[in-house]
């Protein structure tokens, strides 16, 4: 068992000017991408089978947007998911007993990378139907209103998702309902291989709110601060039962699609230039610029990351193989349980 | 003491006011079910009852309040979804076959979908062919659904309350022809298990296997039947998923001959899974005439009355294949 440190919100509201902040928030960032490393590495290797979707670049979305989340919130999540169960609190060892087949992993063998959900976190579950979880994530919404609690669920999904009806149809619920839901697009400009100018009209995502009656907030998704802000703003609105925000997070991952992308639809100029953008080392930078960390605290928080994520790769290796002999119990769940 | 006679849509509404009477979780959500009272009347007076917190009246967008009915499941709450007529779910399918179906499975088990998803289903309105279908096998076809058929006011009710009390996706197939139609209810709460088949008229000649408004349509052309000394068996298979077999194959080890009714087109349709699963068994030894199906015809629902009817079993359509069946090839 071993995940990251509860992500704190800044006292200020700057997360690199806050020294508890700033360094939960490192440890997040690095944790999502030394464990997505990692599995990239042991697909490589040929020591994990199947698909997944790596979201190297976009950490500080999952960061920025969990920083302002409170344990009792949920989330859904999507096919490129690691980061927003890591970033909530999910268990490394549990996900990367998942992705290596084990019966310790969060669906015991039975999803992979993208079927990941932990009740504990408030994880209400990755999807692999492109904007599959957007509805479930108004429905969750609709129950924390109708309970009277001030709990809010946050909705991650791609630029992609949003030309899927599944997005309209629960932008316009949570809008007439006033749910407590933020929806988070992690625009990382293409989905699988068409770029956002191919697939819509306009320039900004965010502008798809106005037409559901609510405000839309574009940001730089690789800026921790910047996601922190519109995300706590959003929340706090929720919270106040003011209803849902669609923020649009504008991203990039350096890694393909899924594990058959040639990136044949993008150049590696491209590629190379949202590289100098990394939210990571923008984010240390600007927090030793601030002062909250010194390199050494970087530097520990770094080498204790990837303590976790190896720590997470040997418990996890160690655990039995995924059980056949129990699927055909598990397809429903038993009365009374 | 007399027996209390209510419609089929009143046993419906009946079922959800008590359910949401007794668990303050349970509520309903669907298009026009608020000051409307549904398309087909079921919930009625629910939303003067409860309020619109508890009858939620949506826009028209079945995805969105399916996805809801799972979002608003899997943090605790107990939805009633009705969608206007069971050919909408096209529109609603991934929220209910690739999440609600999946999500306990897939994610490991701790987390369940314990949603009800009721539906008008059938023909025989005049409604053509996007508004009449019989689509219970698609549901069927997908492992973590649950699918039943109420065939009678009692059975609407005692289905329902069970289905609330399921912790999974539960598919309740209504049809619409039953709605006004009058049968014994208790008042009180009852259950009636899902995954139970249920032998519905005694008979020696031969068994008839049907569901929905096939049953009442069988059961009374078995008293046709009767006149003509043909004494059939009848058996509502009044829950698709799980499938109980037993009460089918202990009467065709009793009857030798069987009969399989169903509104749906016959091609790949779920009476073909029964006829299989007879097949499988010892029964199959007890048979002395092949397997009948008789089902509707492998085309849309069309308009016309003298149409619809024509491709979809009519009672004498019944009669005359019994007949057949017992006579023997």
């Amino acid at each position: 068992m071993t995940s990251i440190s509860p992500l704190l919100a800044p006292a200020k509201g700057v997360v690199s000017h806050d020294q508890p902040s700033a360094a939960s928030a490192l440890e997040s960032l690095l944790a999502i991408r030394f464990f997505e490393e990692a599995v990239d590495g042991l697909f490589a290797r040929g020591l994990m089978h199947g698909t997944m979707h790596l979201s190297i670049g976009q950490e500080a979305v999952a960061t920025g947007v969990c920083a302002a989340l409170r344990k009792t919130d949920f989330i859904t999540s999507t096919h490129r998911g690691h980061s927003h169960c890591i970033a909530k609190g999910a268990d490394l060892t549990r996900m990367m007993a998942e992705l290596l087949a084990k019966q310790t992993g969060y669906c015991r063998g039975r999803g992979g990378s993208m079927h990941i959900a932990d009740v504990e976190t408030g994880n209400l579950g990755a999807n692999g139907i492109v904007a599959g979880g957007i509805p479930i994530a108004a429905g969750a919404a609709l129950a924390q209103k109708m309970k009277g609690n001030d709990n809010v669920v946050v909705s991650f999904f791609g630029d992609g998702a949003t030309n899927e009806g599944a997005f309209h149809e629960a932008m316009n619920l949570a809008a007439i309902w006033d749910l407590p839901v933020i929806f988070v697009c992690e625009n990382n400009k293409y989905g699988m291989s068409n770029s956002t100018e191919f697939s819509m009209r306009i320039e900004n995502i965010a502008e798809r709110a106005a037409s559901y009656g609510f405000e839309g907030v574009t940001v730089d998704g690789n800026d921790v601060d910047e996601v922190f802000q519109a995300a706590a703003a959003a929340v706090e609105k929720a919270r106040g039962g003011k209803g849902p925000t669609l923020i649009e997070c504008v991203t990039y991952r350096h890694k393909g699609h899924s594990k058959s992308d040639k990136n044949l639809y993008r150049t590696k100029e491209e590629i190379e230039d949202w590289k100098t953008k990394d939210p990571i080392g923008r984010f240390e930078h600007k927090a030793i610029e601030a002062g909250a960390l010194n390199q050494d605290q970087v530097d520990a928080i770094t080498e204790k990351m990837r303590d976790a994520v190896r720590t997470a790769i040997t418990e996890a290796s160690s655990a039995p193989d995924s059980d056949p002999a129990e699927l055909l119990a598990s397809v429903y769940r038993e009365a009374g349980k | 003491m007399t027996e209390r006679i209510i419609t089929y849509a009143e046993a419906i509404r009946e079922a959800i006011g008590q359910a949401m009477e007794t668990d303050e979780n349970v509520f309903m959500l669907g298009e026009d079910i608020g000051i409307y009272g549904g398309a087909f009347g079921v919930s009625g007076d629910l939303y003067q009852r409860f309020g619109k917190e508890r009858i939620l009246d949506t826009p028209i967008s079945e995805l969105g309040i399916v996805g809801a009915a799972v979002g608003a499941a899997l943090v605790g709450m107990k939805p009633i979804v009705e969608i206007q007529f069971s050919d909408f779910t096209a529109q609603a399918m991934d929220q209910i076959v690739n999440q609600a179906a999946k999500i306990h499975f897939m994610l490991g088990g701790e987390l369940s979908v314990p949603m009800v998803l009721r539906a008008p289903s059938g023909s025989g309105t005049g409604a053509a062919a996007q508004h009449s279908q019989s689509l219970e096998t698609w549901f069927a076809h997908v492992p973590g659904l649950k699918v039943v058929m109420p065939s009678s006011p009692y059975e609407a009710k005692g289905l329902l309350l069970a289905a609330l009390d399921d912790p999974n996706p539960v598919i309740v197939l209504e049809h619409k022809l039953l709605y006004k139609t009058s049968g014994h209810v208790p008042e009180e709460q009852y259950r009636i298990p899902i995954g139970t088949s249920n032998k519905v008229r005694d008979g020696r000649a031969l068994t008839i296997v049907a569901s929905g408004v096939m049953v009442s349509r069988s059961l009374e052309a078995a008293e046709t039947l009767s006149g003509m000394g043909i004494e059939v068996e009848v058996i509502d298979v009044r829950s698709l998923s799980p499938l109980d077999m037993a009460p089918i194959n202990e009467s065709v080890k009793k009857t030798g001959k069987v009969m399989l009714v169903q509104e749906a087109p016959k091609h790949v349709g779920f009476m073909a899974e029964v006829a299989a699963r007879i097949a499988e068994g010892d029964a199959l030894y007890h048979l002395t005439e092949p397997v009948r199906r008789l089902c509707g015809m492998d085309v849309p629902i069309p308009y016309a009355p003298q149409l619809e009817k024509s491709v979809v079993p009519q009672l004498d359509d019944i009669v005359a294949a019994a007949v057949e069946v017992n006579r023997g090839i």
